[in-house]
């Protein structure tokens, strides 16, 4: 299995140092408005969400691309849906499918997305509360629903 | 320019008109931004002697060149203006998301001067300015006018406001931005409130440059192996600031009953443990502001009760200050006055060390029931919080809270019952429980204040602040041999933090100083000439603000401290029988800085600053 990208929501600060980490890397400025990774920020509830794409394993912006310039592919272990630039016209399609807003137009006049900086994501570098990791998604499950079962069992101890 | 946006949008609320021009280059060069570059400003362009809440002050909000870059913390912006608490400097620093916005909108700082007819708030969408009526937002709560300003704009824009207090001019009213972040000191809400703006809205889609990216992402990664100091990334991350509460009383300096004592009964009630139960997340990072791996920031909620309610806060100084400082040991009750403060934007520490001092008025039988409307014991947190939402609105007795404690404290004839230094409200740490920040609250620019000059990280944390002062060396926190140096060095390496963009938290526990430094150089492409010549101008900043203050009319017998402090020995715990030693080394101090006996910048001083007064 090739590595993902893994959000942990509980240890987001919403402090949004991926947007910086994105852009800078993307673009050469910091810009959060350029990043392929957007914290949704909903402080009341002491609650972060950073939204970036998943990389599906059937991604319906490159299903509805008319001139085929987005492909899914491995890169260094990792599985990641890209966008050709030679190949993109701008038509915003894939804008429109993406369920999660993951996908998006610029005034470069092609479209962007992540994508995981080549195997190597610096949004997960520069996460230090770890709430942004990069492995294997499958594991990440296994541990996730273990947790869960956990939290169960001392909810039935309790009671 | 790189780091720097090299825009300043200039808005006269008078005539209703905008314009954009260009940064002075060498002002930013020579004084950095944030602070710095605020106060330079100021200082050149507004008669020093005016009335602060006249429309011939001005109000200068200022991003650092580290602001909106990715420095870690790398998110502050500073309210620069004359104080109309304290006749002084203001430079009041706050965090959140609003700083870095106002920077991608392409401006290094709004300079705001004199005062609409009626309400407006600013908005600001990139190059796109507009002067809006606020008369609606009037009257209005900051979270409410928050919500409504991004209903009416663009839910992204990020917004800082003032409440019902700085519309009321309080004294110690604050500017609260992104909901629970405060440019909280010096009453600059009420300036805000006197040139009947209401908010500035900002958006902003555009990037922020460094000088050398490669260089400058190394050493973003060399400060983030610094930090991971366990006492700042996880004991602050588990508790915030709450932590400090035990460990300040201690040491003996937690202040209690109006500085009465420094030993509080009551403490372990309002301790770190004891927050982290309201807190969202439990003992754990609750919130960061922008770029902060930090997160000190606490997101709590009282789930039932009379105090049933929920906010941001509270951190070390809003405990001290309506906790131990008033005697109350009830933890909701100083976490509402807190939500209080954020909603009606008011300054925890002023209004919790008012209305400390408004109950040793009432104790030693200065202030009366009659007076007050109300029986005003040490210890009663109803109290507490009645007197906050009164202060508010100038309600009843309410209306002398709002003034401050010194003149509070005058009007019923006892000055010496405020713990300010020039009328600033001193913050949790008793000055008598270390001689060296004792100095640096009588030597600070803007007045009683701990994050100018934070020797006490030195004297009883044994923090080295980033290796520019060696602990140990001479730093028994009771002698006062060597501490004018200390004082001298710390105030100007924080006058470069605060002019920065950093928050001075992420990085005072680094053990070095050039981490700092080549973060600024390789996103500026400055050279400061290493350490050295990174403090002289830190002291060029320093100088700038004494300069200010002394035009605006205060002298070196504002250098000082209340009665207590000097003449009252402590009377418990590890400090027992201190009093602060100021005399032996204010003259000391002056020597070092070049300025005269009578606390002057010497001419040569100011020439070897580059500084033409």
């Amino acid at each position: 299995m090739s590595k993902a990208l893994i959000v942990n929501l509980d240890k987001c600060t919403g402090c949004r140092y991926c947007e910086l980490a994105c852009s800078f890397a993307h673009h050469g400025e910091y810009n959060p408005a350029k990043s392929n990774i957007q914290v949704s920020i909903f402080t009341e509830d002491a609650f972060y969400v950073p939204m970036v794409c998943t990389q599906c394993d059937r991604p319906f912006c490159g299903e509805v691309c008319p001139t085929g310039a987005i492909s899914a592919d491995e890169v260094n272990g990792a599985y990641v849906v890209l966008v050709d630039p030679e190949k993109c016209v701008g038509c915003k399609m894939c804008t429109m499918a993406c369920p999660f807003g993951a996908i998006t137009y610029q005034s470069s006049g092609i479209v962007q997305k992540c994508d995981l900086c080549g195997g190597k994501p610096e949004c997960v570098e520069f996460c230090v509360p770890n709430a942004l990791e990069f492995k294997d998604p499958e594991l990440t499950n296994v541990r996730k629903s273990r947790a869960y079962a956990k939290k169960i069992y001392h909810q039935k101890e309790a009671d | 320019m790189n780091a720097w946006v090299g825009k300043i949008l200039r808005v006269n609320l008078t005539k209703g008109a905008a314009s954009v021009e260009d940064l002075n280059e060498e002002f930013a060069r020579d004084y950095i931004g944030g602070r710095g570059l605020g106060v330079k400003y100021l200082y050149e362009e507004i008669d020093h002697k005016v009335d602060p809440l006249s429309p011939g002050n001005k109000l200068i909000l200022v991003t650092g060149p580290m602001t909106g870059t990715g420095a870690l913390a790398g998110g502050r912006y500073t309210a620069v203006t004359k104080s109309p608490l304290t006749g002084a400097i203001a430079n009041s620093n706050s965090g959140g998301y609003f700083g870095a916005e106002l920077k991608y909108a392409g401006y290094d700082m709004i300079i705001l001067e004199g005062k609409a007819k009626t309400p407006v708030y600013l908005w600001i969408e990139n190059d796109s300015i507009e002067i809006r009526n606020a008369k609606h937002l009037w009257g209005m709560e900051t979270q409410q006018t928050t919500k409504t300003i991004l209903s009416e704009t663009d839910a992204e824009a990020k917004v800082a406001c003032i409440g019902p207090a700085g519309e009321n001019l309080l004294k110690i009213a604050c500017i609260i931005n992104d909901n629970g972040r405060a440019a909280g000191r010096s009453g600059v809400g009420a300036v805000m409130g006197s040139k009947n703006l209401k908010a500035v809205a900002v958006r902003g889609t555009q990037g922020v440059t460094v000088a050398d990216p490669e260089g400058f992402r190394a050493a973003v990664l060399d400060a983030i192996k610094e930090f991971h100091d366990p006492y700042m990334s996880e004991v602050l991350g588990q508790y915030g600031t709450s932590d400090v509460v035990e460990f300040s009383n201690e040491v003996g300096l937690l202040p209690t009953r109006n500085y009465q004592t420094g030993v509080f009964e009551g403490a372990s009630k309002i301790g770190g443990a004891v927050i982290a139960k309201y807190n969202l997340r439990g003992a754990t990072k609750t919130k960061g502001c922008f770029g902060c791996p930090l997160a000190c920031g606490r997101v709590t909620r009282i789930a039932d009760g009379e105090f049933k309610g929920e906010g941001e806060g509270p951190e070390y100084e809003t405990l001290g200050a309506f906790g131990s400082a008033c005697g109350v040991d009830n933890p909701e009750a100083v976490i509402t006055a807190n939500y209080i403060c954020n909603r009606m934007g008011m300054d925890t520490i002023s209004t919790g060390v008012t209305i400390a001092c408004a109950m040793e008025l009432f104790e030693k039988g200065f202030l009366t029931e009659k007076d007050v409307g109300r029986e005003l014991a040490f210890g009663d947190g109803h109290a507490v919080v009645e007197l906050v939402e009164k202060a508010a609105r100038r309600e009843g007795f309410g209306n002398e809270i709002a003034e401050g404690s010194y003149r509070l404290a005058t009007k019923y004839g006892h000055p010496e019952f405020s713990m300010s230094a020039k009328k600033l409200e001193f913050p949790s740490y008793d000055p008598r429980g270390g001689q060296g920040f004792a100095l640096a609250y009588a030597t600070s620019n803007r007045g009683g204040c701990h994050i100018r000059n934070e020797v006490h990280c030195v004297e009883f944390f044994g923090i080295s602040l980033m290796g520019i002062v060696k602990t140990g060396d001479n730093l028994d926190r009771f002698t006062t041999n060597g501490k004018p140096a200390v004082a001298k060095k710390i105030q100007d390496f924080y006058s470069m933090i605060d002019s920065s963009g950093i928050c001075n938290f992420i990085i005072i526990g680094s053990p070095d100083a050039n981490v700092f430094i080549n973060l600024m150089e390789k996103g500026t492409g400055l050279d400061f000439g290493g350490l050295d010549g990174f403090l002289k101008t830190g002291e060029r900043i320093f100088n700038i603000e004494r300069l200010f203050n002394l035009k605006a009319g205060l002298t070196a017998k504002d250098d000082t401290l209340p009665k207590r402090m000097l003449t009252e020995p402590m009377p418990d715990g590890p400090g027992k029988g201190q009093v602060v030693r100021l005399k032996e080394m204010l003259p000391e101090y002056y020597k070092l800085r070049g300025w005269t006996a009578k606390g002057v910048p010497s001419s040569k001083k100011l020439a070897e600053l580059g500084i033409s007064a």
